[in-house]
């Protein structure tokens, strides 16, 4: 299963050269000529990382997170806290949600339920706050009318059915 | 939106570490936030440039036509607003291509281009077009068939077998995805 992963994007390449060599395209000007767009595309959306950035971290080290699961520790008793926050963050920031999948594997184990349902979460949803931003942003685009709502729907689904489908298939 | 959840991240951060008498450590944070954030740009932006410039080789050589037209079978059903065989198209199939084989930074530089190519057909330059938001759906509901850096990281912390949650992951994404859509397919036909 690894091997195609690791194979697909060098197959992808020599597709791309050998198809552009067959129909004759001039290769190498076509690749800088592309690639100095590329640079033009990659400038523009510096600004949205930055601005992603700098908020996620302000708001995820104040730890206002950490108190309001701990207030919510009681009512959520079935569930460990970490796993929330992960669902929460999920759409935000991958790289937050990342550290605490780690977190969960280090501390229950990579194939406890939780640890399970962490890594299908992780790998079923996407950050979708960060892909609207940068995808929109680098086109210009101010209004994006139901993009999120629909983006984030398909987040919760993804949730709820990675718990159902972890707890039918592995159990508890 | 973005700019209410964006202002809120802020202030709700600002205000908690004043009362929780943070606000050292998040004066530190505000301050290291851009050299984060240049890092992660400096991790992204080299692949940006190498993959446009081969992406140009695809455009002229016609490949990307070519794969555009053999995904036209379902791709032209998510998205009637694009012209059959639009560059587009074949951005868009590349995109997800990439994105299955669980390669997300490899598949950013097809999604930055394939908005480009939406923004040419989108008569209203500041507003998101229906397949712009299509696409989005498609994107981040995040079609991934092997999660490679899950399973590495599984297998650092010893699981006994690592891959087994590309099962799971695949069916929750497959239910996610269709769901996007379909909320998408909804919220189009109720708008005409």
């Amino acid at each position: 299963m690894k091997i195609v992963s690791y194979a697909l994007i060098p197959i992808m390449i020599i597709f791309i050269i050998v198809y552009g060599l067959y129909k004759k395209v001039d290769i190498y000007s076509s690749f800088v000529e592309g690639a100095k767009e590329g640079v033009k595309s990659a400038i523009n959306i510096f600004p949205f990382t930055i601005s992603m950035v700098f908020a996620v971290n302000i708001f995820l080290h104040s730890g206002l997170l950490e108190k309001a699961f701990s207030l919510l520790g009681s009512f959520v008793n079935g569930l460990n806290p970490r796993i929330i926050s992960m669902m929460l963050l999920r759409p935000i920031s991958g790289s937050a949600s990342l550290v605490i999948m780690s977190d969960i594997f280090k501390s229950l184990g990579p194939d406890s339920f939780i640890g399970r349902l962490a890594s299908t979460i992780q790998g079923s949803t996407d950050t979708t706050f960060y892909v609207i931003t940068l995808y929109f942003g680098s086109v210009g685009i101010r209004k994006i009318r139901y993009a999120l709502k629909a983006g984030l729907f398909a987040d919760l689904v993804g949730i709820i059915m990675s718990l159902i489908f972890v707890y039918f298939i592995f159990g508890k | 939106m973005v700019s209410l959840i964006w202002g809120a991240l802020i202030l709700l951060g600002i205000f908690y570490s004043f009362i929780s008498k943070n606000i050292a450590l998040t004066n530190n944070e505000i301050l290291e936030s851009s050299t984060q954030a240049l890092e992660m740009f400096l991790n992204m932006a080299p692949l940006i440039v190498l993959w446009m410039g081969l992406m140009k080789i695809a455009e002229k050589s016609g490949l990307l036509e070519k794969i555009a037209y053999k995904f036209s079978f379902i791709l032209s059903r998510l998205f009637p607003s694009i012209p059959k065989g639009h560059e587009a198209l074949g951005l868009i199939a590349s995109n997800i291509i990439v994105n299955m084989a669980g390669l997300g930074s490899a598949a950013t530089p097809f999604g930055l281009k394939a908005m480009e190519k939406l923004q040419e057909l989108n008569d209203n330059k500041d507003t998101a077009s229906e397949a712009m938001i299509t696409f989005l759906v498609l994107n981040t509901s995040g079609v991934t068939i092997i999660p490679t850096s899950i399973i590495s990281l599984r297998s650092l912390y010893g699981s006994a077998n690592p891959s087994e949650i590309i099962i799971t992951a695949l069916l929750s994404t497959m239910c996610a995805s269709i769901a996007g859509l379909l909320l998408d397919y909804l919220i189009r036909r109720h708008n005409k």
